[in-house]
């Protein structure tokens, strides 16, 4: 992306649609997961600069919960499942029944590892069969710590060709929690374009 | 009276002979360099991104590598009126956030990606930057797998390093 380039609003629906399609198969694996009804909405798709992405979860030295994935294939980048550490506490006791409030546990954090697994995993699918481009996640990451740090190193991977992010805001609902998240994609370069022309709404 | 605190955000870089609080908030992989002229009172700081500009063609801010900041940050202090000899320099950060067994960086070359191992090499590539300079490094807090936050007051050269696993301390 070119500096100071936007997306259009029909790009960005374009690319809010995967979203709610892989939320649905996410939702669908989740529930499962924990037996209760899950729904996942997805309220918004922008753009983000990248220097701006920690103030969506209230700026560089807010604790949050990052699980991190790498995607190859024939189109690559990385993706960020970012949750406040508030939401993220509370989706984790409830994937685990009968966990304590607090700290996480060592099977809360491999919960919250999965969920972001799945969530990250079912927008992929919907990307790569909307597309037909075929793309490969990595084993996620996992860390708990300042939004700044936990974010900075994947700045470097691609600051060297966009200057902007795709964020797709994600909210789970779980019985009567709504849990608000963040799913950013750092596309690499090319890769968005790639991307934007197999959707047909190329700029 | 609590004096101001800049924000030096990744990137960024400031030298200031004003008695401000600089503040790098949120490290991880990106390495917060102080440099303090304690005789003058003079200093800065830079949250540098990556370890060498001459691998980029893409022109940008100094302030992103490690290099080009360590450089200009020495001579807009030597513009001030500091003198290299009277300068010593702390950093903070370099961490590793991130462990993912079999990830593949982005120019497609098994082995652990870019950003697994960015934070080992902009330590090591600040290293090399204030040895070229000719500046002494007294204290490190770099490494390990966690976020740091890095304060500077110029008005007494005190630089503190906060983290969530560990606290606060003085560097």
């Amino acid at each position: 992306m070119a500096e100071g380039r936007g997306l259009t609003p029909l790009q960005l629906d374009a690319l809010r649609e995967v979203g709610n399609i892989g939320s649905g198969n996410a939702a669908v694996a989740l529930s499962t997961m924990v037996d209760k009804k899950v729904l996942l909405s997805v309220p918004r798709a922008t753009l983000v600069p990248l220097v701006k992405v920690s103030d969506l979860v209230g700026g560089a030295e807010t604790p949050v919960v990052g699980i991190y994935l790498h995607i190859s294939g024939e189109a690559s980048g990385s993706m960020l499942l970012l949750l406040e550490e508030k939401s993220a506490n509370q989706l984790a006791h409830l994937m685990v029944s009968g966990g304590e409030q607090g700290e996480l546990s060592t099977v809360e954090q491999s919960a919250l590892q999965e969920t972001g697994s799945i969530l990250a995993g079912s927008y992929l699918n919907a990307l790569s069969q909307m597309t037909a481009l075929l793309l490969r996640p990595s084993v996620p990451g996992f860390a708990m710590d300042m939004a700044g740090a936990i974010i900075d190193f994947i700045l470097v991977e691609i600051s060297q060709s966009e200057d902007y992010v795709l964020v797709i805001e994600t909210q789970f609902d779980i019985l009567e929690h709504v849990i608000k998240g963040h799913l950013i994609l750092f596309p690499d370069l090319g890769s968005l374009d790639l991307i934007l022309g197999r959707l047909g709404v190329s700029g | 009276m609590q004096e101001e605190t800049v924000n030096i955000g990744v990137a960024e870089y400031y030298v200031t002979h004003n008695p401000h609080v600089l503040a790098s908030y949120g490290l991880g992989s990106c390495v917060g360099i102080v440099l303090y002229d304690e005789k003058r009172r003079i200093g800065g700081m830079a949250h540098v991104m990556l370890p060498d500009s001459t691998a980029i063609t893409r022109k940008s801010s100094p302030g992103k590598f490690a290099d080009t900041a360590v450089k200009a940050m020495v001579e807009e202090m030597e513009k001030l009126g500091s003198r290299r000899s009277d300068i010593k320099a702390k950093i903070a950060g370099g961490a590793c956030m991130f462990t993912i067994p079999g990830a593949i960086n982005p120019r497609n070359v098994p082995g652990p990606s870019l950003g697994m191992q960015i934070g080992e090499r902009n330590v090591e590539a600040t290293k090399v930057a204030l040895r070229e300079q000719r500046i002494r490094l007294v204290a490190e807090d770099t490494g390990g797998n966690y976020g740091r936050t890095m304060r500077f007051d110029i008005s007494n050269g005190r630089v503190t390093v906060s983290s969530i696993k560990h606290g606060r301390k003085e560097l």
